[in-house]
């Protein structure tokens, strides 16, 4: 392997590196706040780079009707709280769940039947995109985790896993099964020294570090990504501070959908995604986030890109058995983790 | 009442279970001469699909281990037979042993890398070798890549080879079968209660002397073992293998198996396999009929209700339908014949049992305990008091093993305790109770009570699959009967734990306690929750139990109870010990006074 | 009833089939300190996290006017704050975070004010003050007590709850939680204590309940508590009598 190879695979190593680093993250603070792992993570990818090649082909993407009907399944479902005696839900926060359930989705609808698509300038679609996949988290959240919220961890983990299945099969409903593969944000090439550097990996790059800046700043300084730390270090104290757990739950999810989306719009310029290349990539940023233990946001960065330089390295290699060795990668690090702790826990 | 007459009277046994299971048999028996071919195959797939959920009912829903790599498993042995039978011409049969053994060694190495780690982490090791084995598959030139190995002979039984599906279903039903009978049997053993203690119930096993990651490993090895043999007989049914079956998407698939049955039975792996299968049969015959035919619906439907199962039937379909079949659990019966345990030799009376000596215990920057100083005798009981937050927990954990002392030592009859954990120092005389009750509530009380004498018996896996162990398993239960009956529970043996009230339910762990035939008491909190006439009845126990040489130490708040039992207390503040010496003295004591009710 | 600002009625909890309070009536009048002691084990703290609906319970909690019993987060938008045995505070988040949070339902009904609420606790509390961008974890059992007390008055509660606020602290401080606690009182918040310090907690308060086995077993004026004799029978069991009834 000469030296301009080396650069290359190691260039394409941190910009995959950089989409799990963004999946881990988003990985690590759902499971710190809610205790759910996040498999449908790489869905929301999925969902969002597709939503993008969609919206470039100048049609109406079918995530629309997806957002619609999970919009009308969770107001059901708040409306059915709301009238089943039990805890009270006043009125105001039923009509908060008719504007974001119902209201935003028809609204949205509207302004995609009267827009005209394929005339868009790429920010705007890439915009449209998020605002159509983003609202999903929290509906997502509402339908199939706050019910169960209490629930031990491998409940939802289960629960986790079968909302992956359904939006899979529901990605193959609206998506097809044929991949796409959107424009990049830029076509630019830049020398640097020795290097060629394109400008989609830079524009990938610097996306995930403002993203990562943008999520440091907001769990430092805003009242309500404090009320998410302190949810995620102490739920009985949060609770007492009046933070709800379905409120935090709900936050969390429009976080984890927007960097899912966002993720998605970066990836689908490097790769043809299609309805199920989600799940490898959003395993690939578990594989990152063991490896922070599940806990520390810094060392999952760490283990998202050396996942992106073993994935790029070995492919140049042994192409066939990339995955194998990523997959892999995952043992070594339990045995850490495992000879790390030693103490009896409880399961429950 | 004595044991023998208790048990003559319950000696009468319902026999409609056996009526159920008989009929279920011929049916299973009589299906291929009757049912069309495509119901054959279908009902062969079942078996499959049960054989590998059963493993997963006693690694998920009885152990609390939650894997969603069995399709791996299932790999392994189809992979290890095709390319035996077809590359090197061997016999399937030998096969399946390779098979089996390859695969014990696999999951010894990867049980051994994750089972100790705590509970999310290993579903998520689960999927990721999983997927690591999966692409293996697809990847490995002799394995013959994305294309697979196909003419996989049959397999032959006596000359016979077993080509027709019809023939093959016995094959088929017949491991299926001995998997349920011998899992069923395990699960009502010795080592049953030990698997069974895992979920939700690890640190009191450990008390009771019970090695948890050895029974982790156990219920790993054995649920790999009956996905292996799932495997072999796919590929010899298939005739043909490739690594489509064994991807994730199938690991995921055989969990729901096991959580839609309801995972916590044996015959719930049956349900959901049943279940899940004709489901998607059904699924991909009619949704694209419906629907046309754009998408891969069964999955969206699958996903929706494995939700809805679990939002509204977290145990599974097996309890609703079991409620319908007139099956009853049968008491157990209780050999009163059988010959009573083997008991340690006493130690004399007066002999210092448990001394702790300069205890010192410091989390970060906080002193839990400092210089702690005390001895239990034989023929004693010494109380520990103190106010909220004195640190009587934390010194409570260190002499029973649980957590080690900073700083001093801890002496079991002139031995240290320290670094041994739990099961070892249970199984040098010391036996506890919770200060939270730590029972499994859905086992019967006998069979709570048994867990407290694992260390007294032997017999592992293999005979108690086999029934191989009822000689010894009569004396285990006739001792935790002997048990029930000191403490004066006998008469609520069969009642799940638990449905008793909180105060026998402390008894029961006493009783428990008493099974591991201990010559120290460890009592955390045994009075709260009791009414007067079981703390009377409580106080009359720990009297006899001292007057037999035991020694007891307890850590009580109920002051009543306390002052009028026991022979010496020692009071704590602030992690440190602030009086010593007999009752009157004790409550005399200024420092107490100021202790319990606060200085100004 | 109009003078209460919390009156409970028939109050029971259960865990499972054991009954941990059970039929309870309380009352805590507008500015007062009312408070209640028991020995372990008798029901406090579950009274506690039963009122502001941490626990299911049965009975009628009627605060502030209001009777329909809502979920906990509404309770603290209301008005009812709990400083909670455990403190329960955000270990890794400094020191002020922690005290804002305590704002956070104030925050999201719009009001500004939490600047100056700020500055009251901290005059409170200066120790606070000076550590602000400290870990809350590695604060001393004191200062944990303090903010904990400090979190809960950044909601501007017009009830404020404490449990055991002088557990596990050496009496020194204990003395200045009290002190505290009465100054409260004077800023016009009331206070319903649980204590097992029964002393401090008589010497603060104006109304007293005894509780023992989650009934109550006296109550009435603290100072007429506080001369009672059985009281210290409640506490620390009068060996002779019980002897021999056990023995026997």
């Amino acid at each position: 392997m000469d030296q301009t190879i080396f650069v290359l695979l190691a260039q394409d190593g941190v910009t995959n590196g950089a989409i799990y680093t963004l999946l881990a993250l988003a990985l690590v603070m759902v499971f710190a706040v809610t205790r759910i792992i996040l498999i449908p993570q790489g869905e929301f990818l999925a969902y969002g780079g597709l939503t993008m090649a969609t919206l470039e082909a100048g049609s109406l993407p079918g995530t629309l009707w997806v957002l619609l009907g999970a919009g009308a399944v969770a107001f059901a479902m708040d409306l059915a709280t709301a009238r089943g005696g039990g805890r009270r839900l006043p009125g105001r926060s039923l009509a908060r769940s008719a504007a974001w359930n119902l209201g935003y989705p028809l609204a949205l609808a509207a302004l995609l039947t009267q827009l005209p698509l394929a005339g868009l300038p790429l920010a705007a679609k890439a915009l449209l995109a998020l605002a159509l996949v983003v609202p999903l988290g929290p509906m997502m959240y509402r339908i199939a985790f706050q019910p169960v919220a209490e629930a031990p961890v491998l409940v939802l983990l289960i629960v986790a896993v079968a909302v992956h299945l359904a939006m899979v099969g529901v990605g193959l409903l609206v998506f097809g099964p044929e991949g796409s593969r959107t424009t990049p944000f830029s076509d630019a090439q830049f020398e640097v020294g020795a290097m060629q550097v394109g400008g989609h990996t830079l524009a990938v790059i610097g996306a995930s570090l403002a993203l990562i800046v943008a999520l440091y700043l907001f769990f430092d300084r805003t009242l309500y990504g404090k009320a998410l730390r302190a949810t995620a270090v102490n739920r009985n104290g949060a609770r007492l501070m009046g933070i709800s757990p379905a409120l935090a739950g709900r936050l969390t999810f429009l976080l984890a959908a927007f960097v899912g989306a966002l993720s998605g719009l970066l990836f689908a310029p490097m790769t043809t995604v299609y309805y199920d290349s989600g799940f490898l990539v959003g395993l690939k940023g578990f594989v990152a986030a063991i490896i922070g233990g599940l806990g520390s946001y810094p060392l999952a960065a760490a283990g998202a890109v050396m996942v992106g330089l073993l994935e790029s390295f070995s492919s140049f290699w042994t192409s066939a058995f990339k995955d194998v060795l990523v997959f892999t990668l995952i043992i070594p690090v339990l045995l850490w983790r495992s000879l790390a702790s030693h103490h009896v826990e409880e399961e429950e | 009442m004595t044991i023998r007459s208790y048990m003559a009277a319950r000696d009468r046994e319902w026999p409609g279970g056996r009526w159920v299971m008989a009929a279920f048999l011929a049916a299973l028996a009589a299906a291929p001469l009757v049912l069309p071919e495509f119901h054959v195959t279908l009902l062969n797939y079942i078996g499959l699909s049960a054989l590998v959920a059963l493993g997963l009912v006693l690694l998920t829903g009885v152990g609390g281990l939650t894997s969603f790599g069995q399709a791996a498993f299932v790999g392994l042995g189809a992979y290890t037979s095709a390319v035996l039978t077809t590359t090197y011409g061997q016999s399937p049969w030998l096969a399946l042993g390779v098979g089996l053994v390859l695969t014990l060694a696999v999951a010894v190495v990867l049980g051994s890398v994750t089972l100790r780690l705590s509970g999310h982490y290993l579903p998520l090791g689960t999927m990721a070798w999983g997927i690591s084995l999966y692409f293996l598959f697809g990847n490995l030139e002799f394995l013959g890549g994305h294309s697979g190995i196909s003419s996989v002979p049959p397999v032959t039984l006596l000359d016979f080879a077993l080509t027709d599906s019809r023939h093959y279903y016995y094959l088929v039903w017949a491991f299926v079968l001995i998997a349920l009978f011998t899992t069923r049997n395990l699960l009502d053993s010795r080592e049953g209660r030990a698997i069974r203690a895992l979920k939700g119930g690890m640190v009191m096993a450990e008390a009771m002397g019970v090695d948890t990651s050895r029974a982790r490993m156990v219920i790993f090895v054995l649920a790999a073992l009956q996905a292996c043999a799932a495997g072999w007989l796919y590929a010899h049914l298939q005739r043909f293998v490739n690594p489509t079956p064994f991807g994730l998407n199938t690991g995921i698939e055989y969990l729901f198996m096991a959580v839609v049955g309801g995972a916590g039975q044996v015959w719930g792996a049956l349900v959901g396999a049943g279940v899940i299968t004709i489901l998607k049969q059904w699924l991909q015959d009619v949704l694209p009929r419906l629907l046309g035919s754009a998408g891969n619906f069964e999955i969206i439907v699958f996903g929706a209700m494995m939700v809805l199962v679990l939002h509204h039937a977290r145990d599974g379909l097996w309890p609703l339908l079991a409620r319908l079949v007139p099956l009853r659990s049968q008491p157990r019966r209780i050999d009163p014949t059988a010959e009573p345990l083997p008991r340690k030799p006493r130690p004399p009376h007066g002999e210092v049992i448990l001394e702790a000596r300069r205890v010192t215990r410091s989390f970060g920057g906080l002193v839990a305990n400092k210089n702690m100083d005390l001895s239990v005798r034989a023929g004693e009981i010494l109380a520990l008091i103190g106010p909220n937050g004195a640190g009587k927990s934390t010194m409570f954990n260190q002499l029973s093993g649980v957590d080690d002392p900073t700083s001093g030592e801890i002496l079991f009859r002139g031995r240290s305790i320290a670094g041994l954990g739990p099961h070892r120092v249970a199984a040098m005389g010391i036996s506890r109770t919770f200060q939270h009750v730590r029972l499994l509530p859905r086992m019967s009380v006998l069979e709570n009570v048994a867990i407290g004498a694992h260390l007294r018996g032997h017999k592992g896996v293999l005979p108690a699959a086999w029934r191989l162990d009822r000689a010894e398993e009569a004396r285990l239960l006739r001792e935790a009967a002997v048990q029930l009956e000191r403490v004066g529970l006998h008469g609520l043996m069969d009642e799940e734990a638990g449905s008793l009230a909180l105060g026998q339910q402390r008894i029961l762990e006493i009783a428990r306690a008493l099974c591991a035939d201990p010559c120290l008491l460890l009592l955390d909190e045994p009075a709260a929750g009791l009414r007067l006439k079981e703390k009377q009845a409580l106080a009359e126990l720990l009297n006899r139990l001292r007057a037999e040489g035991m020694a007891v130490l307890l850590v009580e708040h109920d002051m009543d109870f306390v002052m009028g039992l026991v022979d010496r207390v020692v009071v704590m503040e602030f992690g440190e010990k602030i009086a010593e010496g007999l009752p009157e003295e004790v409550q005399r004591n200024p420092a107490v006074l100021e202790a319990y009710l606060g200085g100004v | 009833m109009g003078s209460n600002l919390l009156d409970v009625k028939g109050l029971s909890v259960a865990y499972g089939k054991v009954e941990a309070v059970s039929k309870l009536d309380l009352s805590v009048p507008h500015g007062s300190i009312v408070t209640v002691i028991g020995p372990n084990g008798a029901g406090k703290t579950t009274t506690l996290s039963a009122i502001i609906g941490l626990l299911p319970s049965t009975g009628r909690i009627v605060f502030d006017g209001a009777d329909d019993r809502p979920d906990v987060e509404a309770m603290v938008a209301r008005g009812m704050t709990l400083v909670p045995e455990k403190r329960e505070l955000f270990g890794s988040m400094s020191i002020e975070d922690n005290l804002l949070l305590g704002a956070f339902q104030r925050c999201r009904a719009g009001h500004r004010d939490h600047a100056t609420t700020l500055a009251d606790v901290y005059a409170l509390f200066p120790r606070l003050k000076e550590r602000r961008a400290q870990a809350a974890g590695t604060l001393s059992g004191g200062e944990r007590q303090m903010l904990a007390v400090g979190r809960a008055l950044m909601a501007k509660p017009k009830l404020l709850m404490l449990d055991e606020p002088s557990l596990g602290l050496a009496p020194l401080i204990v003395r200045e939680i009290f002190r505290i606690i009465a100054e409260l009182r004077r800023r016009g918040v009331s206070i319903l204590l649980v204590e097992q310090n029964a002393r401090a907690a008589l010497q603060v308060a104006d109304h007293a309940y005894v509780l023992e086995n989650g009934a109550v077993k006296m109550q009435g004026e603290a100072q007429a508590i506080a001369a009672d004799p059985r009281i210290v029978e409640s506490y620390l069991g009068l060996a002779s009598k019980h002897q021999e009834r056990l023995a026997g």
